[in-house]
């Protein structure tokens, strides 16, 4: 996957720029887009579309090369008694895994996602998260996904923020960078709509939602308010930022409505891969039953679909 | 302007297959009489003429014109029932009919959703999540103040006016039938009621629902016909009340008309609203309530956020989202599910709006419309917005009642208000901002029946509705609409 990335830069945005968000209306536009009827075809394609966007992940302390290996199967392979199906879009795993991911991804066009930057917390010294963060690019990963520091953030120490940013944008080198704001912690939809606009500007290649080990982690309000941010930045600069709803998306129906916002909010340029990923791990299976079932007319036992 | 930077694709890739609202379960008869005394009869002489489904042009149904002699007998009707059974029924038993009504409309709701959009061209979205369950909640909220009116107006002695004649529009057939009848109903009154021309059909099917509550007959009587029907329920004597939503125009008449008669009225007409947005308002949402505001059932809507006044550091970022998002509006069938913007009501009005689309060209404005294309038949009409518009414009002063907005500037708080009030209607309005003082201020400032704050079109049966100036008289809905429907003696 190529992606043209973005300049790392610690000049803060002027953030009394950064228009208000009004809950109430944000939450009676995500209701419009959950109304949407998606039939048929547009279905079959949309579930196709999500299989390919899936960053299949697994974060966990218990994590062994041989679950890290089990899972790239599951990356290349996710259902081969279904001809015509996309592989994911790529394994996001903890740094010690991405050396063993590489491997077993090979040459497949798969990217390996590493967190980074003393992940799920963030609660560790600039130095120690840079290190991290070379590290696992050190190791082959092709995209890093680090988390802010929330407490400097809610603090208002805006400039702190940023310059993290555009240091870790810089330790990645040519990797990608994806900037969790871990929209659990922020507690309101101005302030997610800040930490977008600055994490943009700081470097960030996507910004995601959440680190999926705090509830609630990803939701359509705040996936919205992520998007219009994107769409005032692409309008502003010309680039185009991806975005990584994560965590809390487990069905198909759900994460068709994440589409759907998508497509009425960014447009049609951003439903690739490149530029959408959903963090979920088993989300796959859902939509592998969803397309068993457009194409058999009946579902199936999950027995049926390999659980990694 | 057209030349926007990195702009957005909504058009390619992706889309959504169609999504029709199956119609098994609707049953439209080929001719509809005129319900009259609890039954459907033949009209006197009027012959009958057809109703079209504005989004293929086909006819749905033959109806009847209503004439002289068939007022005189409706009238009749709801005479009789009113000094019979209906006004001497205990107000409890009263309030049972009523709440029988809005059970079968909620029973029936899929049923009414889909004749609304046929027979109308809105959005299958609309009537089946606004329209109908709106409807039904009046029908439940006077249903409750039926045997409490007493408590309603505390110190008086409520008593009914008598037969009403209610003269209703076709942007909201069955929902202005509901704010019409229920209220009117709750109070004691007899009804006789005409639907607009182009859309009786629900009307027409709520005779069905009147009839399997079991009303004594007479009690409502709905006739059909057009504009010299109406004009017969409001010349004629034996009517108590007049009650009519539409046009300012025809509503100047019957004011005339009813002048010296006694005859008790209320007017619910034109409008023509501000939304004003400041710049510290939460503009992505601001957007979707101007949108709403504006493209809501195609802006056949009185109280239509149709002018936009936006302070002058914010306009381009307004604009500009405002284009994105006309540009994501879904243009076409009524009755597939994800149709934002259906059929213009009829041809007559399709040609109101296109001649104000010409004018506005004319008068020197930009016309911006979304890019989206509309079915070679029916009748459909493109999302539209002008910029560079002003007060002298008639764009900005006259009622369009099409999906046509007209976007101006203002500097200061006092700049927007005197846009805002400078018009002959005020029926509504809506304030962007995220200060709350700045919202009470300009509430207070604004001359408009119904003002929104960060939001727009939000009704319920508990919140009356009504204009100041050329926007009408009396209210309707709440407290205020059941005293529209009473004599209060002391």
């Amino acid at each position: 996957m190529s992606l043209a990335a973005v300049p790392a830069s610690n000049a803060l945005p002027d953030m009394s720029r950064v228009t208000r968000v009004d809950e109430v209306g944000v939450n009676e536009r995500v209701a419009r887009f959950q109304t949407r009827s998606i039939k048929t075809s547009s279905k079959v394609d949309a579930l196709k579309m999500i299989l390919s966007m899936i960053d299949l992940t697994t974060l966990e302390g218990q994590d062994t090369p041989g679950k890290v290996r089990q899972l790239c199967q599951k990356a290349m392979h996710l259902h081969d008694s279904m001809p015509g199906l996309p592989h994911v879009a790529a394994v996001c795993v903890y740094p010690t895994m991405v050396g063993v991911a590489k491997k077993a991804l090979g040459n497949r066009g798969i990217n390996v996602a590493s967190v980074a930057t003393a992940f799920p917390s963030g609660m560790s010294s600039r130095q120690i998260k840079l290190e991290e963060t070379r590290m696992a690019v050190g190791e082959g990963a092709d995209e890093i996904d680090m988390v802010i520091s929330r407490g400097a953030f809610l603090q208002g120490e805006y400039g702190f923020v940023c310059d993290e940013i555009a240091a870790i944008k810089d330790a990645c080198g040519d990797a990608h960078l994806k900037v969790i704001l871990e929209t659990g912690e922020l507690g309101t939809l101005d302030r997610v709509r800040r930490a977008s606009v600055l994490a943009m500007h700081a470097g960030a290649d996507f910004i995601k939602t959440s680190t999926g080990k705090i509830q609630p982690a990803a939701t359509l309000p705040v996936t919205y308010v992520m998007l219009q941010a994107i769409r005032d930045f692409h309008h502003e600069t010309g680039r185009m930022i991806g975005m990584k709803p994560a965590g809390g998306i487990s069905n198909s129906k759900l994460a068709v409505h994440y589409l759907v916002m998508l497509r009425e909010t960014l447009g049609t340029a951003w439903m690739t891969p490149d530029w959408y990923r959903f963090g979920a791990s088993s989300l796959a299976n859902d939509v592998l039953m969803q397309l068993q079932k457009q194409a058999t007319g009946r579902y199936q036992s999950a027995d049926y679909f390999s659980k990694d | 302007m057209d030349t926007q930077v990195n702009k957005l694709a909504f058009d390619s890739g992706w889309a959504y297959a169609p999504a029709p609202e199956s119609t098994d379960h609707v049953t439209i008869d080929d001719e509809y009489g005129l319900f009259i005394g609890g039954k459907f009869v033949a009209p006197a002489e009027g012959g009958y003429f057809d109703t079209v489904n504005p989004a293929t042009e086909e006819t749905l149904s033959r109806v009847a014109t209503a004439t002289g002699e068939d007022i005189d007998l409706a009238v009749a009707a709801a005479r009789k029932a009113y000094k019979g059974a209906w006004s001497k029924m205990r107000p409890a038993e009263r309030g049972k009919y009523i709440f029988r009504i809005a059970r079968i409309l909620q029973e029936r709701a899929r049923e009414f959703a889909a004749i609304e959009s046929l027979d109308g061209g809105k959005p299958i979205r609309e009537s089946r999540d606004i329209d109908i369950p709106l409807a039904a909640a009046h029908f439940f909220y006077y249903a409750g103040w039926a045997d409490k009116l007493e408590y309603a107006f505390p110190g008086r002695t409520p008593a009914p006016l008598g037969v009403a004649g209610q003269i209703i529009p076709w942007n909201f057939p069955l929902l202005m039938l509901a704010w019409k009848i229920a209220p009117a109903l709750a109070c004691g009154n007899t009804v006789v009621l005409k639907p607009a021309e182009t859309t009786p059909l629900t009307a027409l099917k709520f005779a069905e629902v009147v009839r399997d509550a079991g009303l004594p007959p007479g009690v409502v009587n709905i006739v059909t016909g057009a504009g010299d029907t109406g004009a017969a329920i409001v010349n004629h004597e034996d009517v108590d009340k007049i009650a009519f939503t539409g046009s300012t125009g025809v509503g100047r008449m019957i004011m005339k008309a009813v002048a010296g008669t006694g005859k008790h009225y209320t007017l619910e007409l034109g409008g023509k609203a501000a939304n004003i947005i400041f710049e510290d308002a939460a503009l992505d949402e601001a957007v979707e309530g101007i949108v709403n505001g504006i493209f809501f059932n195609q802006g056949h809507v009185c109280c239509a956020g149709s002018r936009l006044l936006v302070q002058e550091s914010v306009a381009d970022d307004v604009i500009r989202k405002l284009r994105d998002r006309m540009e994501t509006l879904i243009v076409g069938d009524p009755m597939d599910k994800n149709t934002d913007v259906g059929a213009i009501n009829s041809k007559e009005q399709l040609g109101r709006i296109e001649s104000y689309l010409k004018l506005g060209v004319e008068e020197g404005a930009q016309m911006y419309q979304s890019s989206c294309s509309v079915p070679t038949k029916g009748y459909w009409c493109r999302p539209t917005l002008f910029t560079g518009v002003s007060q002298s414009n008639r764009i900005v002063q006259e009622e369009i009642f099409g999906p046509v907005l007209a976007v101006q500037t203002f500097r200061t708080m006092e700049e927007g208000l005197s846009k805002a009030n400078n018009t002959p209607y005020g029926l509504s309005g809506g304030i962007w901002t995220d200060k709350g003082a700045k919202i009470f201020k300009m509430t207070q400032g604004v001359r408009a029946g119904v003002i929104w704050a960060n939001t727009f079109n939000k009704f319920d049966p508990t919140s009356p509705f009504g204009g100041y100036k050329e926007s009408g008289v009396g209210r309707e809905g709440g407290l205020h609409g059941l005293g529209a429907y009473l004599k209060l003696e002391a």
